[in-house]
């Protein structure tokens, strides 16, 4: 199995609000705690090493390109 | 028998012919170093009647505790040397865990132990004992010959043997050794002669051990972890129990920390008090009995072997405490070298199968090294982003299973299995189950000859061991000469006679090897498996034979 980025999500709007919706009046550190819950529990339910290794550089590519930019344009 | 206060031994030194001699003395193998290790090494070369020196720099065991967990492999090691049964009989083994998430409880774990194997996944006992045990069994065998109070001070590396430089009480003189083992330890005296440096990750932290004698308490044994408790916040704490109603505890302090200041007795018993007020344990009274602040790196040389001499041990590599793979993974290094050496000596085998302990045991500590790291990382986070998944798996092993898997305050340490080993022949047909070539052998419970209830592993003899189950091949013309080859029969039923060394009486070792009637292990001296078959030709197992012992 590999990585799905293809649209996956049942209903993409909701879940956008509820995410937001579940940072709502939480100070910045709160807010890294509850992403690292729900990190840790969305990992477990994928389980798969391999599409958790594919889902980790997908977000660090993105990251390091983004900065590389940043430099670049500075 | 009363026990022997190893503590307080002291081994005399005595000069030795070889202080004399007009030029200096030619010997096999000089192990440096009488510590769990070096012992242990020089007991095996001895059983496979490789004459030994072994030197030690002072004339006493351990100070302090020091290594308190041995693992079931190392265990099963001893047995093989002939002095597991003291230690099994005086450790502590403990099944139970709790771990703790500031004031709170957050899980305990039972290990439930597999049942099926003659030793437990490891005890809790102090170096001290380890080595006495272990000087006791090299005391019975006359080919060991110790020399306390004898320093290595310098080392000539030549073509065919070393000349060694050893000070002692009355003076310098020299030795010449084909081969040198270095088992000095982590501040290996050796491996500085050699001009080598150990590579790794130092990690700005310090640690207490404090040893503490209690009277008067009756209580489990236990391991318990505290993550950032109130009593010693923001770090962490480690209590477990060691024979002698003595119980380790590790304190974290912190790279700032003071070691002289914290190594006092009036600064570690409010602290050791304020832990106890948190335990069960609330007001027992205690002695402090060791102490020693540390830090520690997990690093390796990059290669094990320099020129004549071999390298073992925290000489050849470091971890940190969490996972008891500093002392454990030493013995395993002893237990792969001392066959390799004693073939090769005896001309049986070429230096190549030497490099191969470098290879096998250089694999084994990048393994231990990656397993302490991690638990490392897990107690001691280095980014506020780490300390923040952190806490976020601490905090949720309190209500969900999955987040206790990622708890990590030292993985059980388990011996290496060699995947890639040049000594292992690949599998020919399929098997199941987690034994594969280049695993440790695993025990199983049998019923002997004579009747009576044994295991597996205690059959297995100090050579090559060819397990044949549920059949009748003659596989002793598979031998090479001058390497011992024992062909054990295993059968699924029946009674052992004649020709039948061993009855699988639970049918564990057919369910833990995968064996069909037919079905071969080889294994190796080190009881490691190097090769296996669903019904092999004596030039298959031959072959494999040669291969183990590097040949081709």
């Amino acid at each position: 199995m590999s990585l799905i980025t293809s649209p996956h999500l049942d209903a993409p709007d909701d879940f956008y609000e509820a995410l937001i919706d579940a940072h709502r009046d939480l100070s910045i550190a709160q807010s890294h705690a509850l992403n690292a819950r729900l990190i840790l529990l969305l990992a477990n339910h994928i389980g798969a090493q391999p599409v958790l290794a594919q889902a980790l550089a997908a977000a660090r590519s993105t990251v390091q390109s983004t900065s590389a930019a940043d430099i670049t344009s500075t | 028998m009363a026990d022997v206060d190893f503590q307080r031994l002291r081994f005399d030194y005595a000069r030795h012919a070889d202080q004399d001699a007009p030029a200096p003395a030619q010997h096999p193998v000089v192990v440096v170093g009488a510590g769990p290790v070096g012992l242990a090494l020089a007991i095996d070369l001895a059983q496979r009647k490789v004459p030994v020196v072994l030197l030690d720099n002072d004339n006493t065991l351990s100070t302090g505790s020091r290594a308190i967990c041995f693992a079931k492999r190392t265990l099963e090691i001893f047995d093989r040397l002939g002095c597991g049964e003291p230690m099994a009989a005086k450790g502590v083994s403990w099944n139970v865990g709790k771990v703790f998430f500031g004031d709170a409880q957050i899980y305990a774990f039972d290990l439930l132990a597999e049942s099926g194997h003659e030793r437990p996944a490891f005890i809790n006992l102090q170096q001290y004992y380890v080595e006495g045990y272990l000087a006791q069994r090299a005391a019975q065998l006359p080919l060991i010959d110790l020399r306390w109070s004898n320093k290595v001070v310098a080392i000539a590396q030549r073509d065919a043997d070393a000349l060694l430089s050893i000070e002692t009480p009355d003076g310098r003189y020299e030795l010449v050794a084909s081969h040198v083992v270095a088992c000095d330890g982590s501040r290996s005296t050796l491996r500085e002669l050699v001009g080598q440096k150990p590579q790794g990750r130092i990690f700005r932290d310090r640690f207490l051990i404090a040893d503490v004698k209690m009277s008067a308490v009756d209580q489990p044994a236990e391991r318990w972890f505290w993550f950032d408790p109130r009593f010693h916040p923001n770090q962490s704490v480690l209590l477990h129990m060691q024979p002698d109603n003595v119980w380790r505890i590790d304190f974290q302090l912190g790279w700032d920390a003071d070691p002289e200041v914290e190594k006092r007795p009036e600064n570690i018993i409010p602290r050791v008090k304020d832990l106890l007020a948190h335990s069960v344990m609330k007001d027992a009274q205690f002695e402090l009995e060791w102490a020693s602040v540390y830090t520690f790196a997990c690093q390796r040389m990059a290669c094990f072997r320099h020129g004549r001499v071999l390298f073992a041990g925290d000489a050849a590599h470091g971890v940190s405490p969490f996972g008891a793979r500093g002392a454990n993974s030493g013995v395993q290094d002893a237990d792969n070298l001392a066959w390799k050496l004693a073939l090769v000596l005896q001309g049986r085998a070429p230096d190549a199968l030497l490099a191969t302990y470098c290879s096998e045991r250089e694999f084994a500590a990048d393994e231990n090294i990656r397993h302490s790291t991690r638990a490392t990382d897990f107690i001691t986070p280095k980014s506020d982003i780490s300390r923040v998944f952190r806490d976020a798996v601490l905090d949720l092993a309190r209500e969900h299973a999955f987040a206790r898997t990622l708890v990590n305050s030292g993985r059980l340490s388990v011996p290496a299995i060699l995947h890639d080993s040049p000594l292992n022949t690949p599998d020919s047909a399929p098997f199941e189950g987690r034994i594969v070539p280049g695993s440790a052998a695993v025990d199983a419970p049998v019923t002997l000859p004579d009747g009576s209830e044994g295991w597996l592993l205690r059959a297995l003899g100090d050579g090559f061991t060819a397990i044949v189950f549920d059949d009748d091949t003659p596989l002793a013309a598979a031998a090479i000469d001058g390497v011992p080859l024992d062909v054990l029969s295993v059968r699924s039923c029946g009674q052992a006679q004649d020709g039948v060394h061993l009855i699988d009486r639970e049918g564990v070792v057919a369910e833990r090897y995968d064996l069909l009637p037919g079905s071969v292990v080889l294994l190796r001296p080190d009881q490691h498996v190097c090769a296996r078959w669903r019904r092999p030709s004596v030039e298959a197992v031959r072959h494999a034979l040669e291969r183990a012992l590097a040949l081709h």
